[in-house]
């Protein structure tokens, strides 16, 4: 495959945030968001091409005769060179997931893309202040993303993990006037930051014991015979298959230092993923533009922690202690996350809780992922659930940005019986609830059923935790539904005034987000996608899935009874049980956790005396020299009168002295 | 008429005294050059050349000094070295 067209994928955005960054100011904010989105348009035809290449041509580079699909290169080239084995590339990698990956991205960008030309307006039609540089971010995201899913080794990939958390920090503080804004930018960016440390000793680790950067040396097996300069060599392959696989690996605290280097890696993931428990950034995150949330926050940004982890399944594989804590970080996310969600009144929050959840589902369908449970089918169900999650999610965070455009208010207690106001909005939002909460035949039934296959191969306890969050996802969904859209009539207090569906570009996103939602679960998944590559049939497993359908559908029931018109029982309910509503409420209270531990810990404890001992020892010592100097030259400022003869006379004396000392000492000698 | 120069140098006060004098050093200078010259190295004639040398420069820094002199008087209507004395710190 010809370099050209994957490289323009990462091109075009790079270059549509440098353009519209540099040059945007200049033009209208309207013509700025058309080049965008068109820009955006270009990259996603590109991609959709190259997905369609990788999968479907059938060229040798991308599948073998046995039908398993290979990582391919495109390109590659040295970026920086220290010595002969550490090279730093940048690259083009071209696998199952990357490809997905490239397709998921460039959709929801481009949704958004097109949604945002409507979004960032206020009703009459005007642009927002900034406009301009809310499409360079948005560009500046696409292309770190890009290059995220696409790199090579695990060091551009680091570079574009930051990169995307750099670009979050700036969209999520893009309303840079209003300081809830600022604070939740900057904590989303400390606590990611702080969760990369963990990423970054991994990586140390990982590459000084394998002795590689490179994803292919990492993960796939050598291949004999294929004459591709980028391929594996054989050695470094049986070096990492060794250091893996026996004990060849040094020791520490009681692990392989191998497994603690694929868990220092995962709490990168589990930053970028908002896995408890550093998932606190995720909710606040919400203060940006709502089509951010959709795109950053809800479909692609959040699941690089899971991509992470497939990209390096291979080798989690091989270290059951890792994968373990994968499942059990993520089970216990999903339910936490998922017992939260029903109990916020924001549904931007409700959504974010939402998306926490889900994102843990699919850390636990690869934790339970085995090579002998179900050939592996926890990896497949995964990825399927990241791409069916990140269409019908980005369709709700859409559907909740023109819900907030339309009342101007985050809260579902200002909404309320909006389906006659606005029944596209209202439409495409139920299919999305539907999709989310798993009923047949929408996208989330397949995802998630494979999902709870996994799990019940893996063991019972994960298979009934999970149908229980399941359940949960289908009530709080539900709750969220109702209470918009039914519960009572909306109070329209003018006319003229009263909410209706949002402009094309931004219902358009919404019907195509809603058909993709409806459709894609009927995808034959298993064909593209597994860990291994060779093409598994998916094959419904009834049980499972007459259970989680008939959870889902009990969970919408009780959502139904309680929320779909005005009454009493929901506050009796959490009149009931006062505390654990006021828990999840609250959120377990893990703010405040962190505000105790960071404030009264840390700062008291650690950062106070270093602030103390900066200011008067360190402070107090250089200032000592400064007033020594000080005072040394007031006194002998008077030598300097200013008056030449005094010089004169002085430099004269000077010189008779030392005259008179060279003559003596020549004497004496 | 070294010894004359520095001490014209250092007592007086007016600055076109003080150029007189550093002129007395200078040709005091020159005269050394030559007489030293002519009883070491009677063969050769650099004490000579550095002589006429020096007596160039000299006219050169001469006017030069004239010229600041003449500024001075200009903003400061007198030419009493002792009252200049701005350059301090």
């Amino acid at each position: 495959m010809e370099p050209t067209l994957p490289l323009l994928i990462l091109v075009i955005p790079l270059f549509m945030f440098l353009f519209l960054g540099l040059v945007g100011g200049y033009m209208k904010p309207k013509v700025a968001g058309v080049i965008g989105t068109l820009g955006m348009g270009t990259t996603l035809v590109l991609a959709f091409i190259t997905a369609y290449t990788y999968f479907f041509s059938g060229s040798e580079c991308f599948v073998n005769e046995a039908g398993e699909r290979l990582q391919s290169i495109i390109f590659n080239c040295d970026w920086l060179q220290f010595t002969d084995k550490l090279v730093i590339r940048l690259g083009f990698l071209l696998d199952p997931i990357s490809a997905m990956m490239l397709v998921v991205i460039t959709t929801i960008s481009f949704m958004v893309h097109l949604y945002s030309n409507g979004y960032m307006c206020d009703h009459s039609g005007n642009p927002e202040r900034g406009f301009q540089r809310y499409y360079a971010f948005l560009s500046l995201f696409s292309f770190s993303m890009l290059g995220l899913v696409v790199a090579t080794n695990i060091f551009q990939m680091y570079i574009f993990w930051e990169l995307v958390g750099a670009s979050s920090y700036l969209l999520i503080g893009f309303y840079y006037t209003k300081p809830a804004a600022v604070s939740a930018s900057k904590k989303a960016f400390i606590v990611t930051r702080f969760a990369d440390l963990g990423f970054l000793i991994g990586i140390l680790i990982l590459s000084y014991y394998t002795g590689t950067f490179n994803f292919t040396d990492l993960t796939s097996a050598p291949v004999e015979g294929i004459a591709d300069t980028f391929r594996v060599s054989a050695e470094t392959a049986a070096n990492v298959q060794n250091i893996f696989n026996t004990s060849a690996a040094p020791m520490f605290m009681g692990a392989s230092v191998m497994t603690w280097a694929l868990v220092l890696i995962f709490m990168g993931g589990m930053g970028k993923s908002a896995m408890m428990p550093l998932h606190i950034w995720l909710p606040d995150a919400m203060e940006g533009p709502t089509p951010v949330s959709a795109l950053i926050h809800a479909a692609t940004m959040v699941v690089a922690g899971v991509y992470l982890v497939a990209r390096l399944f291979p080798l989690y594989v091989m270290q059951e202690a890792s994968l373990q804590i994968v499942t059990v970080v993520g089970a216990l996310t999903a339910l936490y996350a998922a017992m939260v969600a029903c109990a916020q009144i924001d549904i931007k929050r409700v959504l974010a809780f939402s998306t926490i959840s889900q994102i843990a589902f699919m850390m636990v369908s690869l934790g339970v992922s085995r090579p002998e449970i179900h050939e592996g089918v926890g990896y497949m169900a995964s990825m399927f659930h990241l791409f069916t999650h990140a269409m019908f999610k980005a369709l709700l965070f859409l559907g909740a940005g023109a819900l907030i455009h339309a009342v101007g208010s985050n809260d579902y207690t200002a909404m309320h019986g909006l389906r006659k106001y606005m029944p596209i909005t209202h439409i495409t939002f139920l299919i999305g609830c539907l999709a989310i909460a798993g009923i047949i035949p929408f996208a989330g039934f397949f995802s998630k059923d494979e999902i709870l296959t996994a799990c019940f191969g893996y063991s019972t306890v994960a298979y009934l935790w999970m149908s229980f969050v399941a359940g949960l996802t289908a009530f709080y969904m539900f709750r969220l539904y109702y209470l918009i859209f039914w519960w009572k009539d909306h109070e329209v207090h003018d006319a003229h005034h009263a909410p209706h569906d949002a402009p094309w570009t931004m219902t358009l996103p919404l019907i195509i987000l809603a058909t993709v939602s409806i459709f894609a679960g009927l995808i034959h998944f298993g064909k593209f996608v597994t860990w291994n590559g060779e093409p598994y049939e998916i094959h419904l497993n009834w049980t499972v899935a007459g259970v989680s359908l008939a959870v889902a559908v009990i969970a919408i029931g009780i959502a139904t009874w309680l929320y779909k018109s005005e009454n009493a029982k929901p506050e009796k309910m959490a009149n009931a049980l006062p505390n654990l509503w006021r828990w999840c409420h609250r959120r377990f209270y893990f703010d405040e956790l962190y505000m105790f531990i960071t404030h009264r810990i840390i700062f008291n404890c650690v950062s106070r005396p270093i602030a103390w001992f900066d200011r008067h020892i360190i402070d107090g010592t250089m200032d000592g020299f400064a007033a020594i100097t000080n005072k040394a030259s007031e006194s002998i400022k008077g030598l300097q009168s200013g008056n030449a003869q005094s010089y004169v006379f002085v430099y004269l004396f000077g010189a008779l002295l030392l005259g008179a000392i060279t003559y003596i000492c020549l004497v004496l000698c | 008429m070294f010894c004359c120069g520095v001490y014209g140098f250092i007592t007086r006060k007016n600055m076109i005294a003080i150029l007189i004098s550093l002129e007395l050093m200078l040709n005091a200078v020159d005269i050394n050059f030559v007489v030293f010259n002519r009883f070491l190295f009677p063969g050769q004639m650099e004490g000579m050349f550095f002589t006429l040398f020096a007596i160039a420069i000299a006219a050169a820094e001469t006017a030069l000094a004239i010229a600041i002199i003449i500024n001075i008087f200009r903003s400061n209507k007198d030419i009493d070295v002792r009252e200049i004395n701005k350059m301090k710190f």
